[in-house]
């Protein structure tokens, strides 16, 4: 059921069952008939590491979402909190427990565990409010990065960019750092770590201080990874703004993936079988889990959409073929053997409708004129045309009020391409923008220029098109069906991110320094000491193995750039990612607006 | 390895091996006000307990000085004068007295007090003078007035033997001699200077055995035996094993015995050595011979004849394919320690036997080589057998920093000076904990000293809370921020809430109060902040008023800032919000808090066209967007009358081709 994490080059699952090992020990911690009060942001997460029938084979019998008032009637013994550790979930708490009838009996125990990390504030706020005291177990459960594919980790922290680079918060790379630690005690020492930006030197630093912590406790495992490249998000604002082109990033950018699941329209998938079945159309949106486990899915999931179509149709003639193949079945054996390959089959079929189904939800809204619009706006950008005016296009768009976070990423994105716009041309869009959608928006445009996403041209000088040419951002002659480079995913503009993990690898950061020294905060090489012995001695013809970090967020897009890097024949190198929380443009300036609600007058 | 000193008031004072007093506690008031008649020190797998017999002929007892619980037995009925002996029995968990007054043995637990009589005890063995009890608390000896020496096992169920001794009156001293595992138990008495042991075995004492003592001495049983000690001598007395006994028998013919003999003849270059061998070899005994070599190569103190027996294992293993060598190289690392302290320089003669009793890790000798400061022998004993960092040498070295910040040796020396020489030696060496060292410090009143250990404190966690006992909340903090676990940061600052450098103070206030997050923006005279404030809370301002007046706040705070266009902005905001509130008046609909853009689409869409263009030309909307609102305003109306005027009016900004969606 998790085969798909150990389907890559680094076997996941040992990650995932010592998250496992650990929630069982916790369990098992309190004794008895159990109830589960959820935060309800780590539901998710939680469930790409245990399903409810674990939670269940240790006594957990029903489950609760966190909300302020009395707790819910359970006949349990224990009530267990699964919180992160934030004071407004622990006034939630404090309010649960203020109401819990002292006279019941029997009495339920309480219980609290901090996702990811116990936090002193949270506790003394607790004392504070007197109800500290009241829990029997109070315990953290690190679940830093959760495995969610074969070759990918996120730590789902919704709000690190925000907080790192808008409040000066560095809590979520404080976990970032340890969740490096905990994979190296399951993977080993990284003997080799790269950086670009703040953040990635701060984690760094972090990493190698946590070492000196424990200086004990030496690895003593033969090292998986071979370089681990922290990349700070803001040393590549542009990619995520662009709008993603692969198969896997349009359902993103569509209908967002939320912990590998995504909810899709009913319509398409009325089951088409019975008359009756068509006539009442469901109506709760469908749900599909969206992983590597899925064979078909694994195939398309990177590719550009525009080469999704002709693998679907390839698709369907071999599973026809294959089904065809029965009336030429003549023998008993011969039926036995495709009998036996049926349920494949079948799943394969019912894989390739789903599949098919999306594609044509997706094609109906890339096909769509304000989608080629949109899209060609953007690559005139990512390509350098006219990024120094105002668009005429976006002030369009604002004119007929489409979605704000629409203009936000066009806006953002032309700032980008032009290393901050004049005053003036900014003063419009901010200007046009208040206007249009309310006055409020002044702190979410106060926001995206502290991030850097939205800015004045300072030095009056503008670096983009030297980084673009150094590190062939743009590439013209794109092969989006067989691609021979990274640019296929966004359909001509090759990822900065990708591409700067990509010239790490060969022929090393030193023939770019010019351009790295352009993007900001600080590059670094660290190097880890490991025990003689445990020094690899490289195959020849073995790959390296090379984990990249991205601090604040990364795209689908950008995950299948690097996987196809890793499967260049002569790439040489193969790549886990891992990252503070999957994102594309819509969430990730979602993330960084101020929601104000006004106060009713 | 403490001395306790039970005074007659009840207090016990504890000194550790240097005589230096390190605590006292008190039994009791009953114990105060009755005084100490007698006291026992018992040991039981709690820790050391003591016991005490008062003047009022009550017992009192504490079973774990560590963790102290005083315990007043029940009374013994009738009993006028001290008993004649007494003694402390633990038996499945629980401390029981046993004692004896004339003829009548009874036994103390916690609620009652019963009469007992011993098995098979022969009627006319008289009162009891003295008791024993072995030192696993299994067996005891009763010796009474007629001579008569009872022995059986202490849950009083079963006698062992008996025995009548020529001697009558009372033995100074009684204690039990045995080995653990063995099943020869023997009892021994000290008169004034004569010793007996009595014992029942069939090849160690059996019968009466008497021996002259030279000078007064005292008995201490231990594990494995009794020691003797006098004024100038130290013997130890104690069941010959049986490895030692089948090869040094007179005479034997053992397996180990041969072996031995085997080596010497070799070291002889003599063929008789071949001899020897053979017949062991004949037996298929080489392998037993040569365990046996290492067995009794244990129980003797002597380092030659330690060798002459290892010598002899060694020469019969070339003999034998593949013994497994791990119990020879043990033999030898352990005998190579309990030699090193039994030397006479650092005097631990312990036996064999209580050597790997004490810890499987054989800690022993470290641990206590540690609490007599032989730092480096410990250390170097450490290295010898190989002991993990952790457990062995970071130990001792961390014991000798606790130890040398305690001293104040370095009272001439400054606090930086200690801390570096303590460095100097610990370095980073793993599993060295210097926030305990440090509290140690801080605990003998050197704040400065404990502070300067802190900083070769690696791990935050441990910096930050003693930082804070020592009410060093701005160093704390700095510590806590470096380490960056911001959760170290935010509680750190939680007895100064508004420490404005800290970088998680305005995530941190942000819970606590919006307020303090004014200040601390105050405080750094940051304008945009506070003006980025002022908006944020106009927005829960319930009256148009309120949020006016705070917009007009982040107006002047943005002017400050020198952000022309926020302060602009807010400007037109503030405008917008008055000419809403008029129209919501003129038209009775709500209009407040849409945006321009609506606010302009609304009035088109009931037609308010001169109002619309009023607030076009106010806000200086651009042509082109004015136009596009504009027109799908009035699409939305279905007005096509008032669009083709308008249309009219100008020329387009945006062409005439356009498509405005329904």
């Amino acid at each position: 059921m998790a085969a798909h994490l150990s389907s890559g080059r680094v076997n996941l699952t040992a990650l995932r069952e010592a998250g496992r090992r650990e929630l069982r020990e916790f369990l098992d911690k309190c004794a008895g008939p159990k109830a589960i009060v959820w935060d309800e942001y780590l539901t998710g997460p939680f469930g790409l590491i245990a399903q409810y029938s674990l939670l269940k084979e240790h006594e957990v019998e029903k489950m609760f979402t966190l909300k302020p008032g009395r707790l819910p009637q359970a006949d349990v013994k224990n009530i267990i909190f699964f919180v992160r550790p934030r004071l407004e979930l622990m006034d939630i708490i404090t309010d649960n427990l203020l109401r819990e009838d002292r006279g019941r009996s029997p009495q339920r125990d309480f219980h609290i565990l901090f996702v990811p990390r116990r936090s002193l504030l949270c506790e003394q706020w607790l004392k504070e409010q007197g109800v500290l005291g009241s829990f029997i177990h109070r315990e953290q459960y690190s679940l830093d990065l959760i495995p969610f594919d074969g070759d990918l980790l996120s730590m789902e922290s919704e709000s690190a960019f925000k907080e790192c680079y808008l409040e000066s918060d560095q809590t979520s790379l404080y976990h970032a750092a340890k969740g490096l630690m905990t994979l190296q005690a399951l993977y080993g020492t990284i003997p080799q770590i790269f950086g670009k930006g703040e953040c990635a030197r701060h984690v760094a630093n972090m990493m190698i201080r946590m070492k000196r912590e424990f200086p004990g406790s030496q690895n003593s495992i033969f090292p998986v990874f071979d370089t681990l490249l922290l990349l700070d998000r803001n040393v590549d604002l542009l990619t995520p703004l662009a709008t993603q082109l692969t198969y896997e990033g349009l359902i993103d950018e569509i209908y967002g993936i939320q912990n590998t699941y995504v909810k899709l329209p009913p319509e398409k998938f009325a089951p088409k079988k019975q008359g009756e079945g068509g006539k009442d159309l469901p109506t709760e949106p469908k749900k599909l889990q969206l992983n590597s486990a899925e064979e078909l899915y694994a195939e398309i999931r990177d590719k550009n959409f525009n080469a999704v179509g002709s693998v679907l149709s390839k698709k369907a003639k071999i599973i026809s073929a294959a089904f065809e193949e029965r009336h030429h079945a003549k023998t008993v054996g011969e039926i036995k053997q495709f009998v036996s390959q049926l349920p494949h089959m079948q799943a394969a079929r019912s894989s390739l409708a789903n599949h098919t189904s999306i594609a044509e939800l997706i094609k109906d809204i890339t096909t769509s004129e304000d989608f080629f619009d949109n899209l060609t706006v953007e690559q005139e950008f990512m390509s350098g045309i006219d990024t120094d005016k105002v668009n005429n296009y976006i002030e369009d768009c604002i004119a007929q009020k489409h979605p704000l976070i629409k203009i936000l990423r066009l806006v953002c994105l032309q700032s980008v391409c032009n290393s901050g716009l004049k005053q003036k041309v900014l003063d419009h869009y901010k200007r046009e923008i208040l206007q249009t959608y309310g006055y409020e928006h002044i702190l979410t445009l106060n926001n995206l220029e502290k991030a850097g996403l939205l800015k004045p041209q300072t030095s009056g000088r503008n670096n983009y098109p030297t980084i673009r040419k150094t590190l062939r951002l743009w590439m013209d002659d794109v092969n989006e069906q067989n691609p021979n480079d990274i640019s296929y995913v966004y359909s001509g503009y090759a990822p900065l991110s990708v591409r700067l993990a990509q010239l790490l690898a060969r022929p090393g950061w030193r023939s770019i320094e010019e351009v790295l020294k352009m993007l900001p905060g600080p590059h670094f090489e660290e190097r880890q000491q490991l025990p003689t012995g445990l020094q690899k001695k490289r195959q020849h013809g073995e790959n390296r193995v090379t984990l990249v970090f991205f601090l604040g967020g990364v795209t689908y897009a950008e995950i299948a750039a690097l996987r196809f890097l890793s499967q260049m024949e002569d790439g040489g190198t193969e790549y886990v990612i891992a990252t503070t929380k999957l994102i594309n443009g819509t969430s990730w300036i979602k993330s960084l607006m101020e929601k104000l609600e006004p106060a009713p007058f | 390895e403490d001395l306790l000193c039970i005074q007659e008031d009840g207090t016990v004072l504890i000194y550790n091996l240097f005589c230096e007093f390190k605590r006292h506690f008190s039994m009791g008031n009953e114990v105060l006000q009755n005084h100490v008649l007698e006291a026992k020190v018992f040991h039981t797998e709690y820790g050391t307990g003591v016991a005490i017999l008062t003047g009022a002929h009550r017992f009192s007892l504490a079973t774990n000085i560590d963790d102290l619980k005083l315990r007043r037995m029940p009374e013994v009925p009738g009993l006028q004068k001290p008993p004649s002996c007494w003694a402390v029995l633990s038996q499945d968990r629980v401390t029981i007295v046993l004692l004896a007054v004339g003829q009548d043995l009874y036994l103390l637990d916690n609620t009652s007090c019963s009469v007992v009589t011993p098995p098979g005890m022969s009627p006319s063995a008289g009162s009891y003078l003295r008791m024993a009890v072995s030192f696993n608390y299994r067996c005891l000896a009763l010796f009474a007035d007629s001579g008569y020496i009872w022995m059986g096992l202490t849950s009083l169920k079963e006698k062992l033997c008996e025995f009548n001794c020529s001697i009558r009156s009372a033995p100074k001293q009684m204690v039990w001699c045995m080995r653990p595992r063995s099943r020869q138990r023997a009892v021994v008495m000290a008169w004034d200077r004569q010793l007996m042991g009595v014992g029942n075995s069939t090849e160690g004492i059996h019968g009466e055995h008497r021996f002259v003592l030279d000078e007064d001495s005292y008995l201490v049983p231990e594990l494995d035996g009794v020691r003797i000690l006098s004024r100038t001598s130290h013997e130890f007395l104690h069941e010959i094993p049986e490895a030692s006994q089948e090869i040094f028998k007179i005479a034997s013919m053992a397996p180990g015995a041969l072996l031995l003999e085997a080596q010497k003849e070799y070291e002889k270059e003599s063929q008789k050595a071949d001899e020897y061998l053979r017949e062991i070899k004949d037996q298929k005994l080489l392998p037993e011979a040569v365990s046996q070599c290492i067995e009794a190569a244990g129980y003797e103190h002597e380092p030659d004849t330690q060798k002459s027996l290892l010598r002899a294992a060694s020469f019969g293993k070339c003999f034998i394919d593949k013994f497994p060598p791990e119990s020879f190289v043990r033999m030898c690392q352990d005998l190579r320690v309990l030699n090193a302290i039994r030397d006479y320089q650092i005097g631990i003669p312990l036996t064999f036997t209580q050597y790997p009793l004490q810890d499987g890790a054989g800690l022993l000798g470290p641990s206590r080589l540690v609490l007599r400061r032989l730092y480096p022998l410990a250390i170097r004993i450490c290295e010898y057998l190989r002991l993990s960092k952790i457990q062995g040498v970071s130990r001792i070295l961390a014991h000798w920093a606790c130890y040398k910040v305690r001293r104040r040796l370095g009272k001439d020396k400054s606090d930086e000076e200690v801390a570096h020489a303590i460095n100097q030696k610990l370095g980073d060496t793993p599993g060295i904990s210097y926030s305990e060292i440090a509290a140690r410090a801080y605990d003998c009143g050197r704040t400065e000293l404990a502070i300067k250990l802190l900083e070769y404190e690696p791990r935050s966690g441990e910096q930050v809370p003693l930082l804070l006992k020592m009410k060093r909340s701005k160093l704390a903090l700095s510590k806590a921020i470096e380490s960056g676990d911001t959760d170290l940061a935010g509680w750190a600052p939680l007895p100064v809430p508004t420490c404005p450098h800290s970088p998680v103070a305005p995530q941190f206030c942000k819970h606590q109060e919006r307020e303090t997050l004014k200040d601390l923006y105050n405080q750094d005279d940051n304008h945009q902040e506070l003006g980025n404030f002022h908006v944020h809370s106009s927005y829960s301002e319930k009256r148009i008023e309120g949020r006016v007046g705070a917009l007009q706040n982040a107006v002047d705070e943005y002017y400050k800032a020198k952000n022309d266009f926020a302060a602009k902005a807010t400007e037109d905001q503030i405008k917008l919000l008055r000419l809403q509130r008029h129209l919501q008046e003129d038209f009775d609909k709500p209009y407040l808090d849409l945006s321009l853009h609506d606010t302009v689409s609304n009035l088109i869409l009931d037609g308010h066209h001169k109002r619309a263009e009023q607030l076009y030309r106010e806000f200086k909307i651009p042509d082109k967007r004015y136009w596009w609102l504009k027109l799908s305003a009035l699409a939305n109306r279905g007005d096509w009358e008032e669009m083709e005027k308008f249309s009219k009016s100008k020329k387009s900004p945006i062409g005439y081709l356009v498509r405005v969606s329904l």
